[in-house]
C-alpha cells in the first residue's frame, strides 16, 4: 500500500507491505536509522520518536499508521545545523556511553520540557521509566535533562550568554 | 502480538482515526470514557481524577509514559488480559461497557465483560465504544498494585470503591487482577461491606475474604499462596485509601 | 604532577568543575551537574580531567553506524531457526517450501555446513559447540537451520515453512541433579562421553584450611545461588558478511568486543588465509561480554555470503539474545568462613556447582576454567582458604562468563561479601566493624593471597571510613533502631571488593592460545597531530577520549589532536579485546607506553634541533627543554615537522617519529571499592525500595573521571536489576522463562537511586601511568551491598539468607522462613 509520511519536515512517499512496523520504515526505507530497535515487546523504549507531537514507541506502530502524519526522529532535533539544547546536555553530563539508547531518551526529554519546563529529578525519572539504558545507569541521563532544563529557563529570562558560560 | 507472531490477522483495520470514541465527559450523571482514550489522555483528566481517584491510580501504573500515549483504554479492556489493571479498576467501579455493533447499542456490566482470558463478549463485527461510570456522593477510591518492577504486570493489584453513608457503608466495589479473582472482583467481600461500618477490622475482614474467593496461579511473578496474601493485603489498603478520600481526607 | 605514579588527594589535573566528582575524600554533591569543560583543553596540570567526549558528537545526532545500520547494494538477510524443544533428536529437517518461497534465495541447514567442517565450531572453553544442530538439540533456543532472504520479514517468514521432525528426550534441567547416575547424556556428540561432567578445578590449600576450620571458633556455613543472568546490551547480536568473489577479502562486519581474535579464529575454524579477513567492530551498543563469543549466526552469515555471492546481514531480535547467547553466572556456592569468637577472620572455603550450559562456551583465560574466581579471599587478611569449583552440562544455552563479571569475580566477590555479612550476624557484631577489623592494611601490599593472586595496591580502610562518612553511618544505625520500633524495615549493607583485572601476562593467560598482550601504534604527522591505533575497542566506554588524553598526557598535545583507531583489524594491531576491565590496564598501558616512545624518539631529534646531547634536555610542560636554558624548547607538533625534514637526524631515528609496542602486562590491576545500601522493605508485600547508594571506588589514576563516574553508575545498575529483578529461570521442561524483557526486567531510572560517589586513588605500582580499570568494578561489587542490606532489613523477621533476585514474592517468601529457590520455576 502506498503511504505518505511527513518525517522531520520532508515528506516522503512510499509502496509499503501493510505489516511493515514504522521504526523498520524509519531505518530500511527511509536509511534514518538514528532510531534504534532493541527488544519485542515494547519495553526498551530504544524505538521512540514523536508521532504528531508525541512520543511513541515505533516498534509498535505500522508505518501504515503514519500515513498522512508527522513523524520527528533524533535526526529532527538539530534545526539549522544548530544543536538542540537536549542534545548538548547530553554531551555536558556525559549523559550517554553506547549511544544505542540515547535518541529516544532526548526525544522523550525534549517533549518533556515542552511541557513541563522545570521538571524533578523524580518527573524525570517516571517520563523515562519506559526507556532502558544498559550502560549510564541513568543518573547523568537526568542530570543531563536537569542541565538542558536549566539552559532553556536561563534563555527565557533572556540569560542565554550566561547560560553558555555557566560552569559546569 | 502480531509482532511475535502469536497473531496473524488477514485483514486490519486501523481506527486510530476514530476521534470521535476519545472523550472524557460527564453526562446524566455518569463519567463517560471513551474507548479509544489513550491511557495518557485517562491518566492527565482532571475530570476523571476529580470524580474517580483510582483511575489516576490505575494509570500510574499502567505500563510506562510512552506506551500509555499509544494504547487506549478500550484496547487494553478487549486485549482481556488476566493481569490488566483497568479490568480490575472498572471492576471496581462498577462501570457499564457500552458496546455498538450492526444491531445496534447494547449495555453489559463491566463484570460481565470477560468470558475468560483474552476472551470478552464483544462479537466479531462489534465494537467497544464507551465505558460508563455513575457518579454519586459520598465516593471514594484507589489503586493499589504490587509489580516486581515499575511497568510490569501485577503480581497482584486491587482497587477499591467506597460510597460511605455517614460513617456506614452505602455501598463497596472491590476489583482485584492477576490474582484469578472471577470476573475481576470480589463480590463477597463487597456484600460483606455493604451497610457496616467504615472501620479498620472491617476492611481487613473484607480483605480476607476478598481473598478467600481467589484462585491465584504459580507464575515467574510469584507463588499462589504470595498471590493469595497480596489479594488480601492489596484490598485492605486500596480499601482503607479509598475509605480516607470518600471522607475528604488525606490518604 | 599528572602522569607520575604518586597522585596527590584533591585533584587528577586539567580544569576540573567541582562537581563533576572528586578524587578527593570529601563527599560530592549529588545535586551538581556533572558536565564536563565546554570543551577539550588541556592546562599545564595535563590532559586528564572530565574532557567531553569525542565520539558523542555522532551519537547525539543519531548518527552513530552500528551492524544494523549497514546497508550494502544486494544485500540479503538472515534468519535463524530454533530448537523450541531444550533436549531433542533431529529425525529430519525439511526446507524444501522454504527454499521455493519467492524470496528466498538459500537455505542453509547443519548438512550444507557439514560439507564445509562448519557444522562444529569450537568454543573459547575447549569444547565444540553446533553451528547448526545435526544429530540433536541441547537447549531451547539451539540454531537448526538458517535462512537467507531479500528483506527480514521474508526471511522470518520463511522460518514457518521449515519442518523440523524432533523426537523429545528428557532434558537435564537442574544442576543439582546434572551428574546423577541416571541423568541423560547431552553430549553423546563427544566419543566416549557418559556423563554431564565438564570439569573440576580446585584453588587454595585444602590441607591448611581445614586445619585453620578445625580449631576455629566459629565456622559458618551459608548456600546460595548466584542466579543465572544477561548481559543483555540494548542493541542485539549481528554481523554483516561480505565475500568479494574477486579478491577472496572476506569483510565481516560484527558485534564483536575482539575483533582480531574473532578474525584469528575464522582463519582457523573456516580454513580462510587470515590475511584475507577483515573484521569490523563499528560502533556497538553495548557489551558488557555478551559480544566476546563467536555465535552461530555469525558464521551463517559468512557462509551465506559464500553460497549466494552476496552481503550477508543477520541481525537477532531479543528472544534470541536472550535465550541463545553467552548468559552469566549461574554458580550454586555453598561458602564457609571460620573465625575467632573476637571477630578475626582466618579462613574461607568455598564449594561450587557451576552450571555451564550444553557447550562449554565461557570465555576467560584457558587455564582458568572457573576464570578468576579463586579471588573468593576477597579484600582480607586470612590464614588460609580453598575452593573446589565443578563444572556439568545442562539442557541450556552456552556461556557463563559475560555480563561485567571480570571472569567469575562477580560470583567470588559475591560469595565473600555474604560470608563475611553472616559471619558478622552470627557474632551479632556491626557489619562495618567486623570488616573494619579484618580488611588487608596499606603496608601488607603487595599482597599475595592465599589463592596466589598479588594484589598490586590498595588502602583498604580509607575506602571503607569514606563510604562510611559519605553514608553517616551511625546515623543510618540510629535510624534503623527507631524505625524497628515502629515497625518499618529498613536495611544498610556493604560490601567491599577487590577486582583482579587487565588480563594479562602472556605466560599466564591466553584465549585458545592467543597471548593476552596489546598492541598499540602511533603516528605523529608532519603537523603534530596525532594517530593512535589500538587493538581493543569500545562499546560505550569513552576510548575515543580517554586513549587520547593518555597519548595528550604523555605528548603535550590536546586530546583534540589525537585521533584513535579502533575496532578495525585492517588498520588496529593485534590484541585480545575489551572486556574483563583490560582496556585502561593493557591498551592504555600499551597507549602510554608508544606515546613515551614516541617522546624519546622526538628527544633525539630536538637534540639535533637545538644541537645539545639528548641527556641535555628535560621534558617540561609538553616540550623539550635544554636544561638550564628553558627558552631553548622544542614542543612536539615543532620536532614532528623537523623529523620529516631534511634535518640531520642522529642514531636512533631514522626519519618520522612513529612507534609501535606490545603491551604484556606484569600482573593484573586491583581496582578496588566499598559500596553501602539503603533499602527499605514493605513487609506486608515484599517490595524492596532502594533509598540510597553509596559508591567509593579506587581504580588507580582517574583519566576522566567523568567517564570514571559514568562506568560506575552503570555497574551499579547492574547490581539493581541483579539483586531485585533479573534472573533467566527454567521449568522442568527446559522452557527459558526469561525469553524477553516482559520476562527477564532490567531496571529503569525509577528504581535506581542517585548514586552518590566518592573516590580515593592508589595507584597501581606496575602500570605506566598507574590506572587500574573501572568498567565492571560496580556490577562486581553491588550485588551484595543490595543483598546485604535487604536481608540486614530482614533480620528482625529472622531471614538468615535468600537469593537473588529479591523479588516481592522472594522477599515475603524469606519473611515466611521458606525463600525461593530462584533459578528454575516457581511452582
Amino acid at each position: 500500500m502506498q503511504i505518505a509520511v511527513n518525517v522531520n519536515g520532508t515528506e516522503y512517499s512510499r509502496e509499503v507491505e501493510p505489516r511493515l512496523l514504522l521504526i523498520h520504515f524509519l531505518r530500511d526505507d527511509l536509511g534514518l536509522t538514528g532510531s534504534h530497535w532493541g527488544c519485542d515487546t515494547s519495553n526498551c523504549g530504544a524505538c521512540v520518536v514523536w508521532l504528531d507531537d508525541t512520543p511513541v514507541k515505533s516498534c509498535t506502530v505500522l508505518a501504515a499508521m503514519a500515513d498522512g502524519h508527522r513523524v520527528r526522529t533524533v535526526e529532527g532535533l538539530e534545526q539549522n545545523g544548530e544543536l538542540d539544547p537536549i542534545q548538548v546536555g547530553f554531551r555536558q553530563c556525559h549523559g550517554l556511553q553506547c549511544g544505542f539508547c540515547t535518541p529516544g531518551m532526548m526525544l522523550t526529554a525534549r517533549w518533556l520540557l515542552d511541557h513541563y519546563p522545570d521538571p524533578s529529578p523524580t518527573q524525570i525519572r517516571e517520563a523515562l521509566s519506559g526507556q532502558i539504558c544498559r550502560c549510564t545507569g541513568y543518573e547523568n541521563i537526568v542530570r543531563s535533562v536537569r542541565w538542558a532544563a536549566e539552559y532553556e529557563a536561563a534563555g527565557r529570562l533572556g540569560d542565554s550568554e550566561a547560560a553558555l558560560d555557566r560552569p559546569t | 502480538m502480531m509482532k511475535l507472531r502469536l497473531a496473524q490477522p488477514e485483514t486490519l483495520i486501523d481506527i486510530n482515526g476514530l476521534s470521535e470514541l476519545s472523550f472524557i465527559r460527564v453526562t446524566d450523571g455518569e463519567l463517560r470514557i471513551g474507548a479509544l482514550t489513550r491511557h495518557a489522555q485517562l491518566l492527565e483528566s482532571p475530570l476523571a481524577g476529580a470524580h474517580f481517584a483510582i483511575l489516576h491510580d490505575a494509570e500510574q501504573v499502567i505500563a510506562d509514559p510512552i506506551v500509555r500515549n499509544w494504547g487506549t483504554v478500550g484496547g487494553s479492556l478487549c486485549q482481556a488480559d488476566p493481569s490488566e489493571d483497568l479490568s480490575a479498576a472498572f471492576a471496581a467501579l462498577k462501570a457499564v461497557m457500552v458496546i455498538r455493533g450492526p444491531s445496534g447499542t447494547r449495555l453489559v456490566s463491566a463484570r460481565e465483560f470477560h468470558t475468560g482470558p483474552y476472551e470478552t463478549v464483544v462479537a466479531p463485527g462489534e465494537l467497544l465504544t464507551e465505558i460508563r461510570i455513575a457518579i454519586s456522593a459520598g465516593c471514594g477510591s484507589a489503586y493499589v498494585k504490587v509489580g516486581r518492577r515499575v511497568g510490569d504486570w501485577p503480581i497482584g493489584a486491587a482497587g477499591a470503591t467506597l460510597w460511605l453513608d455517614g460513617d456506614t457503608i452505602g455501598a463497596a466495589g472491590i476489583g482485584l487482577t492477576a490474582v484469578g479473582a472471577e470476573h475481576f472482583s470480589a463480590p463477597q467481600a463487597e456484600e460483606f461491606l455493604r451497610g457496616g461500618p467504615a472501620t479498620e477490622a472491617s476492611l481487613a475482614r473484607a480483605g480476607e475474604i476478598a481473598a478467600e474467593h481467589c484462585r491465584p496461579t504459580s507464575d515467574q511473578r510469584g507463588p499462589a499462596d504470595y498471590k493469595q496474601h497480596l489479594a488480601k493485603e492489596l484490598t485492605t489498603r486500596a480499601l482503607r485509601i479509598a475509605m480516607l478520600r470518600a471522607r475528604r481526607q488525606e490518604a | 604532577m599528572t602522569g607520575r605514579a604518586e597522585q596527590a588527594r584533591g585533584g587528577t589535573g586539567a580544569k576540573t568543575s567541582g562537581a563533576t566528582g572528586g578524587t578527593n575524600d570529601r563527599p560530592r554533591q549529588t545535586s551538581g551537574m556533572a558536565g564536563g569543560t565546554s570543551g577539550a583543553t588541556v592546562d599545564s596540570s595535563g590532559a586528564y580531567g572530565p574532557v567531553q567526549r569525542k565520539e558523542d558528537a555522532r551519537f547525539i545526532r543519531g548518527k552513530g553506524l552500528f551492524v544494523d545500520d549497514i546497508q550494502l547494494p544486494g544485500m540479503l538477510h538472515g534468519a535463524i531457526l530454533r530448537s523450541p524443544l531444550a533436549h531433542a533428536r533431529i529425525l529430519s529437517i525439511d526446507t524444501a517450501a522454504a527454499q521455493a518461497h519467492p524470496r528466498v534465495e538459500a537455505v542453509i541447514t547443519g548438512q550444507t555446513l557439514a560439507a564445509r567442517n562448519l557444522s562444529w565450531m569450537p568454543t573459547l572453553s575447549q569444547d565444540v559447540q553446533a553451528v547448526l544442530a545435526t544429530d540433536k538439540v541441547r537447549f531451547q533456543g539451539q540454531e537448526v537451520a538458517f535462512v537467507i532472504a531479500q528483506d527480514r520479514y521474508s526471511a522470518r517468514d520463511a522460518l514457518e515453512l521449515i519442518n523440523v521432525d524432533y523426537e523429545p528426550l528428557p532434558a537435564v534441567i537442574d544442576a543439582r541433579h546434572a551428574l546423577d547416575p541416571d541423568a541423560p547424556v547431552i553430549r553423546d556428540d563427544v566419543a566416549g562421553r557418559s556423563d554431564n561432567h565438564i570439569f573440576d578445578w580446585t584453588a587454595g590449600d585444602r590441607a591448611a584450611t581445614d586445619k585453620v576450620f578445625a580449631a576455629a571458633d566459629v565456622v559458618v556455613a551459608s548456600d546460595m545461588i548466584y542466579p543465572r543472568s544477561h548481559p543483555a546490551p540494548l542493541e542485539t547480536c549481528g554481523a554483516v558478511a561480505d565475500l568479494d568473489q574477486i579478491t577472496g577479502k572476506l569483510t565481516v562486519w560484527s558485534t564483536t568486543q575482539a575483533p582480531h581474535a574473532h578474525r584469528t579464529l575464522y582463519a582457523l575454524v573456516a580454513g580462510l588465509p587470515e590475511h584475507k579477513i577483515r573484521i569490523i567492530s563499528p560502533d556497538i551498543g553495548g557489551g558488557f561480554g555478551n559480544k566476546v563469543p563467536i555465535y552461530p549466526g555469525y558464521i551463517c552469515a559468512i557462509v551465506g555470503s559464500m553460497v549466494t555471492g552476496k552481503p550477508v546481514k543477520w541481525v537477532e531480535d531479543r528472544s534470541e539474545n536472550l535465550m541463545s547467547t553467552s548468559f552469566a553466572r549461574d554458580y550454586h556456592m555453598h561458602g564457609e568462613i571460620a573465625a575467632t569468637r573476637a571477630g578475626r577472620i582466618l579462613g574461607i572455603r568455598a564449594r561450587v556447582l557451576a552450571d555451564h550450559g550444553a557447550f562449554n562456551g565461557a570465555a576467560q583465560p584457558t587455564k582458568f576454567p572457573a576464570g578468576f574466581f579463586g579471588i573468593f579471599t576477597g579484600s582480607y587478611d586470612l590464614q588460609a582458604a580453598h575452593c573446589e569449583v565443578t563444572g556439568v552440562y545442562t539442557n541450556k544455552a552456552p556461556g557463563g562468563v559475560a555480563y561485567s563479571c571480570s571472569f567469575r569475580i562477580t560470583e567470588a566477590v559475591y560469595l565473600v561479601e555474604r560470608m563475611v555479612d553472616a559471619l558478622a550476624r552470627e557474632l551479632d557484631m556491626d557489619a562495618a566493624e567486623l570488616r573494619m577489623k579484618n580488611l588487608l592494611r596499606p603496608e601488607q601490599f603487595p599482597y599475595t593471597c592465599p589463592t596466589g593472586w598479588q594484589y598490586d595496591s590498595g588502602d583498604y580502610p580509607r575506602a571503607l571510613r569514606l563510604a562510611m562518612d559519605i553514608a553517616d553511618y551511625p546515623g543510618l544505625r540510629r535510624e534503623q533502631a527507631e524505625r524497628r520500633q515502629r515497625g518499618e524495615y529498613m536495611g544498610i549493607g556493604i560490601s567491599f571488593f577487590t577486582e583482579g583485572v587487565g588480563a594479562g601476562p602472556r605466560n599466564q593467560m591466553d584465549i585458545l592460545g592467543l597471548g593476552m598482550a596489546d598492541g598499540a601504534d602511533l603516528r605523529v604527522h608532519p603537523t603534530g597531530k596525532a594517530v593512535l591505533s589500538i587493538s581493543c575497542q569500545t562499546q560505550g566506554q569513552g576510548h575515543e577520549t580517554t586513549f587520547a588524553q593518555i597519548v595528550a598526557q604523555e605528548l603535550g598535545l590536546s586530546p583534540d589532536d589525537i585521533d584513535v583507531v579502533h575496532g578495525d583489524t585492517d588498520r588496529t594491531p593485534f590484541g585480545l579485546g575489551t572486556y574483563g576491565s583490560r582496556s585502561t590496564p593493557v591498551s592504555g598501558a600499551a597507549a602510554a607506553v608508544v606515546a613515551r616512545k614516541v617522546r624519546e624518539r622526538a628527544r633525539i631529534v630536538a637534540s639535533a634541533m637545538l644541537e645539545v646531547a639528548p641527556d641535555d634536555l628535560d621534558w617540561v610542560d609538553g616540550s623539550w627543554q635544554v636544561r638550564g636554558d628553558p627558552e631553548q624548547a622544542r614542543s612536539i607538533a615543532e620536532i614532528a615537522m623537523a623529523a620529516h625534514s631534511s634535518l640531520e637526524l642522529p642514531e636512533g631515528v631514522d626519519g618520522h617519529l612513529d612507534a609501535e609496542t606490545v603491551y604484556n602486562p606484569p600482573n593484573l590491576t586491583y581496582p578496588f571499592g566499598a559500596y553501602i545500601c539503603v533499602t527499605d522493605v514493605d513487609p506486608g508485600t515484599g517490595e524492596v525500595r532502594i533509598r540510597r547508594f553509596i559508591a567509593v571506588d579506587d581504580c588507580g589514576v582517574r583519566i576522566n573521571p567523568m567517564i570514571v563516574e559514568g562506568q560506575v553508575h552503570g555497574g551499579l545498575a547492574d547490581g539493581v536489576g541483579m539483586a531485585l529483578m533479573q534472573v533467566i529461570a527454567f521449568d522442568s521442561d527446559g522452557n527459558c522463562l526469561g525469553g524477553s524483557f516482559m520476562d527477564y526486567l532490567l531496571p529503569t531510572a525509577v528504581e535506581c537511586p542517585s548514586w552518590e560517589l566518592g573516590a580515593t586513588v592508589t595507584p597501581s605500582p606496575h602500570h605506566p601511568i598507574g590506572a587500574k580499570g573501572i568498567g565492571e568494578s560496580a556490577t562486581v561489587g553491588s550485588p551484595a551491598a543490595i543483598v546485604n542490606s535487604v536481608l540486614d532489613a530482614l533480620a528482625p523477621f529472622g531471614v538468615r539468607h535468600a537469593d537473588m533476585p529479591l523479588t516481592p514474592a522472594n522477599v515475603w517468601c524469606a519473611i515466611q522462613g521458606r525463600p525461593l529457590r530462584t533459578d528454575l520455576a516457581i511452582t
